[in-house]
Order: structure tokens, then sequence, then C-alpha cells
């Protein structure tokens, strides 16, 4: 009972990582991408959009990992053995990219400068978000099996297959397009930035059709477990779901409707990510660590989700402040 | 060497570097909030300029801060599987109250950095303090979890088993109190003393310059009030170590033999094998009456522990040596400079105590890291003191080289680069800031 709860809030924490650090993934790519006449003012536009709150979003996915090592901490040994090679990519990724972007900020004004981290800022945009969702994907292969304490099948099992790569392209293309949708909203007054992002994240968007549906069809051998979840009776609502809400958006980026097409696009990868847990309930990785065998003392887990309420109590406000300030109504 | 070596070598690495980005990241914002203050006391410009100037330079630091923070949330299982696994139940509450107090920085720092213009001057004040107390608190709910691995309490051991976990208790526990002051009290030491020497470098150029008085003051007056409290706070923690750890103050202190009337060994080369330091300083009695206040107080010495169960004496003794020294040095700038105020009621002219200032400006962060030293490598070999063996928490993973090679070369990059965009943002304002009153931009 405890350890459901915990665990579905460390999905919702996950998917505003995903909302909130994801886009900030896909600002990076576009800013990398930038191209065209107006190549400088959409990154100095991306800049501006992340810049205060990039910190902030970020701190989502520490929260995550350090949930799973007190509620699930047999889980937590068991990932950290078998996926320390792309978790370790993912890191230098987070390092690169963090600083490179405050590097950039404060760094001489000059163009070649400012190029040289903007690279490697767009890079590691890249690659990050890829490796998280490579080891997202790797867990649900079923691939990754241990005895006892020791993990048997190795540190390259679950994440080389078709499964897992696709899982990280998924994920670069659903953040590109996150970012394309939330910049459009971000770059009210300017019609022709607009536009550029409004493109971009149609094509994202593009780009998450085949990809969508090549992650289903390697789930069949690569993660048959998941492939199971996701032909179970809630499956076709929440695909319902999701697929309404992909339409909303492109027809809303189509129309320029953009705050419309930010709500949809927040809502498609919420459901994306709610089939995702669903499909994986109860395992944490498939099929040998289960949220009941890995889950820390009840002490512990009552414990914890008293703190996660009191916490919230603080964060909630808080965090509403903060975008209440940044990317309230009034704003430009 | 092997894979246990290259894993340490990487956490200690990984600590090390972080360290330092978390000690000015949650210490800068103290500096800044009593700037802003003076500002919105005294409406002088200069004040508000001075935490603009300073916000820059913490921002970087602070992001710098924040990666590694991330990556050192993930080595603890990357690196220490087995440890997280046993450990994680227990330690994992003051780590994910960590998370909260970091997430409410991150928020307020945004606020801060970003808000100049967007929120009103007492609002964007309180953002301030806001972050400084949230920075406090992440750094005390790190340090809890440390103090757990040296003392370590709240549960029971049933066939190999945690059982009866109690993570209040094992937050709470006895090695908590003398750890979390100390660390704090550190950070504080460090950053204001490295903010006065920065800032007294260039009043030795110009003693004219308004801005750099302004600011060698505010950390000169942090410095001043957080030195003695720490010497103090040494002085109580080592005692507390002395209790719960009595191996580790002996090596220490490079004591082996228990005896009364020990004396205070000070640096020399500690001998494992005849068990005394070669060339060191003696005073007599000197440990006892640390220890006990007392001269007969008897101390235990490293021979009443197995061999397999003694740390790297000479790393852990020169580091505490070094910590210590380098702390008494700063009080005695400290005391320099509160004399000079005491008679003149003015802050240093005097070059020479300028000079002083200069060279003392690395002396806190020597101390934050030798101080870490002598916690982590006289807690060895133990990773989970009497429980968990380092050597038995180490992740199976091979070829640990690999990453302990790539961090170590990305992280003195990152340093050479910060070192090189922090001066900068220094040098370049210089003309402006060398004689003439500042313009506000509020």
């Amino acid at each position: 009972m405890h350890e459901t709860l915990l665990a579905a809030v460390m999905l919702a924490s996950l998917i505003l990582y995903a909302l909130m650090g994801g886009a900030d993934y896909g600002g990076g790519m576009w800013d990398l991408l930038a191209s065209g006449a107006r190549a400088q003012r959409q990154r100095l536009a991306i800049v501006e959009a992340i810049a205060p709150i990039w910190e902030a979003n970020h701190v989502w996915l520490v929260l995550v990992i350090v949930l799973l090592f007190t509620g699930f901490p047999r889980a937590f040994s068991v990932i950290m053995i078998a996926l320390h090679i792309p978790i370790t990519g993912m890191l230098i990724g987070i390092v690169l990219r963090g600083s490179a972007f405050v590097f950039r900020k404060y760094d001489s004004t000059e163009d070649a400068v400012q190029r040289r981290w903007s690279t490697i800022f767009g890079i590691a945009s890249f690659f990050t978000p890829f490796f998280q969702g490579l080891t997202l994907g790797a867990l649900t292969t079923g691939d990754i099996h241990f005895v006892g304490d020791r993990v048997t099948t190795g540190f390259f099992a679950g994440w080389l297959t078709p499964f897992a790569w696709t899982c990280g392209l998924f994920a670069l293309a659903l953040f590109a397009f996150l970012a394309g949708t939330y910049m459009t909203v971000d770059t009210q007054g300017q019609p022709d930035l607009q536009n550029d992002f409004r493109l971009r994240a149609i094509w994202a968007e593009t780009a998450l059709i085949p990809l969508a549906i090549i992650v289903f069809i390697t789930s069949k051998y690569g993660a048959p477990l998941m492939y199971q979840g996701l032909t179970n009776w809630w499956a076709p609502l929440l695909l319902g779901w999701t697929v309404l809400s992909a339409l909303i958006a492109t027809l809303a980026l189509w129309f320029r409707r953009f705050r419309a097409a930010r709500i949809a696009a927040v809502a498609q990868v919420t459901f994306i990510l709610l089939g995702w847990g669903l499909a994986q309930f109860p395992h944490l990785v498939t099929p040998d660590v289960t949220l009941q065998n890995a889950a820390a003392p009840e002490s512990t887990l009552k414990l914890l989700l008293l703190a996660l309420g009191a916490g919230t109590v603080v964060l909630l406000p808080s965090l509403l402040y903060l975008f209440q300030i940044f990317k309230g109504q009034e704003q430009r | 060497m092997n894979d246990l070596f290259f894993a340490r070598s990487q956490m200690g690495m990984s600590l090390a570097f972080h360290i330092i980005f978390a000690v000015i990241g949650m210490a800068m914002p103290l500096l800044m909030a009593v700037s802003e203050g003076c500002y919105l006391w005294t409406k002088k410009p200069i004040f508000l300029e001075l935490s603009k100037r300073w916000a820059a330079g913490t921002a970087i630091l602070f992001a710098v801060g924040a990666v590694s923070g991330t990556v050192l949330s993930f080595e603890l299982g990357l690196l220490w599987p087995k440890f997280m696994q046993y450990a994680g139940g227990i330690i994992g509450m003051p780590f994910s109250l960590e998370g909260f107090a970091f997430f409410t920085e991150a928020i307020f720092l945004g606020i801060y950095l970003y808000g100049w213009n967007r929120v009103s001057p007492v609002l964007h004040w309180l953002a301030g303090i806001v972050v400084a107390v949230s920075g406090v608190l992440s750094a005390v709910f790190v340090v809890l979890a440390n103090s757990w691995m040296n003392a370590p309490v709240g549960f029971d051991v049933v066939n190999g088993q945690l059982v009866n976990i109690n993570p209040i208790a094992a937050m709470l526990n006895p090695a908590s109190l003398h750890e979390t002051i100390h660390m704090v009290l550190a950070a504080y030491v460090a950053t204001a003393f490295l903010v006065a020497g920065i800032h007294a470098f260039f009043l030795l150029r110009d003693s004219q310059s308004v801005f750099h008085r302004a600011s060698c003051s505010i950390g000169l007056v942090v410095a001043c009030i957080s030195i003695p409290l720490q010497i103090f706070s040494g002085d109580f923690a080592a005692r507390e170590v002395a209790k719960l750890q009595p191996a580790k103050l002996a090596a220490m202190e490079a004591h082996y033999k228990t005896d009364k009337g020990v004396p205070l060994v000070i640096g020399g080369i500690p001998d494992d094998v005849t068990g005394k330091a070669n060339y060191a300083l003696q005073i007599p009695y000197g440990l006892s009456m640390l220890v006990g206040y007392n001269p007969e107080t008897k101390v235990v010495g490293l021979e009443d522990f197995p061999r397999d169960q003694w740390s790297n004496v000479r790393l852990v003794h020169w580091s505490f040596d070094i910590m210590v020294g380098t702390g008494f040095a700063m009080l005695a700038v400290a005391s320099w400079v509160a004399w000079i105020w005491w008679r003149t009621r003015r802050l240093p002219d005097n070059k020479w105590l300028l000079r002083a200032l200069v060279c003392s400006a690395p002396l806190g962060f020597i101390a934050v890291e030798t101080g870490w030293f002598v916690t982590e490598l006289g807690r060895q070999p133990w990773i989970i003191y009497g429980f968990m063996r380092t050597r038995d928490a180490v992740t199976p993973m091979p070829g640990l080289v690999v990453p302990f090679t790539t961090f170590t070369i990305v992280y003195l990059l990152l340093a050479v680069i910060v070192i090189f965009l922090l001066r900068r943002q220094f040098m370049e304002t210089q003309p402006r800031w060398i004689k003439k009153e500042p313009v506000s931009h509020a």
C-alpha cells in the first residue's frame, strides 16, 4: 500500500521532470539546431525562457533518485550496477550541459566564444535525454536479472537493445516537441520567432508518430511484459487520450492557438509517461524487482510519505510563485 | 591499484570538488543578503551593485555545485550499491529532506538572480534570505547522512538484515550535532576569508576603492564572528570523536599507546611499526588535557584496535594538523582585524594586514578539504562504522579507472574554466569601480 503510493509520487515527479526539465533539454536541442536569419534571436529567446527556472526544473530528477534509494534501496542498487554505463553517460551529459549553459551566460559575448558553449550545451542536451530514455527503456526489457544480491546479466544487458535505443530517440523527439511548443508561448509578441518554434514543434510531433509505432513494435520482443501491459483493458483508453491530446496539440499549433497547444502538449506527455508507468507496474526492474520486494521497511516508507506531504506544502507555493514571476500571463 | 581504489578515488575526488562549490553556494547568499540589507537600510547604491556582482559569481558556482551534487547522488549507488541497499532506507530520510531544501534553494535562487526587476526590493531581499537559509538546511541534511555513517544507530541487525529501523533516531545520531555545526561554520569561515582576501588584494592596489572596502568589510564581519565559534566547535567535535570513534581520534593525533598523561603530537612522521611519530613536536599532557581537561586522563591508542581496523594514520594525522593549523592561522588574522577595528573603528588600511588577508584567502578551503579527509579517511576501513567495510560495499563493475579518469578530467577542466570566468567577471569591471561611485540600475 505505502510502496504503491510512494511509487505514484515517484511517477508524478518523473512526469514533472519530463514536463519541466525535459523541455529544458528540448530547448538545448533547438539551440544547437537554431538556423536561418533568426538563429541568434532563437538562441536568445531559449536562454531567456530557461535561465531562471532550469535549476529548479533539474531538482525533480534528484527527487526521483532520492525517493528511489530511500523507498526502494534494493532496486536502486540493482539499477546502478546493471546500468552503470548509460547512467554514467547521462551524468557526464548533465555536468557538461549545466556548466556550459551558465558559462555561456557569463563568458565573453564574443560570437566564437558563445558558439563554443552553445555547441557543448546543445550536444549534451541531445545525449543526456537519450541516455535517460534508454535507461528507462532498459528497465522494462526484462533482460536484467539477479540472484540474491548479485546481478547475473552483466553490465550490458537491456540497454543495448533496439527497444531501449528507440526509447532514447523517443525521449529526444518528445522533449524537442515540448520545448518547441512552450517556446511559442514564450515568444509571444515576436510573430516571426513564434512561427519558427511553431514549425519546429510540428516537425517534432510528426517525428514522434513513427517513433511511437517503432517503440510499440520493438516492445513485442524487446519488452514483452510492457507489450502485454500495453494490451491491457485500460491501454486503449489511455492510448486514445494520448492520440487525442497529440491531435489537439498539432491542430492548435497549426491554427496558432499556442496556449491551448501548450496545455495539450503537457497532457500528451503526461499520458505517455502515465501509460509507461502503468504498463510497468508493479515492476521497478522487469521482472525481478517489484515494488513489494524492493521496498524499504514500513517505518521508512511511512515517514518518507509524511516528509513528502510536508515538503509539498513548502514546495508547491514556491514553485507556483517562481513560474508566476517568470512565466505569468502579464509577462511580455 | 584495483577497482576499490578507483571507486574510492572517484568518490573522494567528486566530494572534494563538490564541497568547494557547495560551501560557496551556501555561504555567499548570506553575504549577498547582508549587502542587500545594507542597501535597503542605507540606500547606498554601492551595496546594491555589490550584491549584483556577488550574485553573478554565485550563479556560476551554484550551477557547478548543483550538477556535481547530482552526480554524487548517483555515485552513491554507482560506486557503493551494497552500502545503499543496506543503508538507503535509513539515511534516505535526511537525503529526502535535503531534496526539498535544495528545491527551495534552487527556486528562490532563480527568483534572486533573475528577479531584480520583477519583484519588489524587499521581496527580493527576502528571496535571498530564503536561499541562505535553505542552503544551510541542505548542508545540514547531507551532513546528517554522513554523521550516521560515523555513528550508526536507529536499527538492529538480525541475521545480517537490518530490522527495527528508526530513521529519526538514525538522523539524530550522536555524531550529528558536532558534525553539522562544524560544517556550517566551516562554510562561513572559508567563504568569508576567501571574499575578504580577494577584495583585500584589490585594496592593496587602490586603498581608496569604496567598492572593495565595503565588500572586504562584509567578508571580515562574517569571518571574525565565525572563526572563533569554529575553533570552539572543533574542540567540541574532537571530544565527541574521542567518545564515539576512539580509533579515529587516535589516528588524528598519531597516538598509538593507550596511556594516561598523553602528550599532544603535532606534525612528525607517524610510524605504524614502531608506534611512534618521529620528528614530531610534543606538548606534554596536551592530549589528555584536551580530551578530559585533566593531565591524568586516559586516552585510548591505536594499539587497542586490531591492525586491520586502522585507517591511514599518516594521512589522517597530517590532514588533521593542517586543518587545525589553518584554523588557528585564520583566528590570528581575525584577531588582528578585530584589534584594529577596536582601536580605530575602521577596517583595514594597514598594508601588512591586507597582505595577511590575501594570504589567508585559501586557508578556509584548505581546512574544509583536510577536515573532510579526516572525517572520511579516519572512518576507514569502514563505510558504516563498525558494521560494513568499504571494500564490501563497492560495485562489482570492472574498469572503474575509466569513469574515474573521465570525471577527473571533466572536473579539472571545469575548475580551470570557473576560475577563468570568475577572474574575468572581476577584472572586466575594474576600471569602472576603482575610483568613482557606481550608478545604480535598480
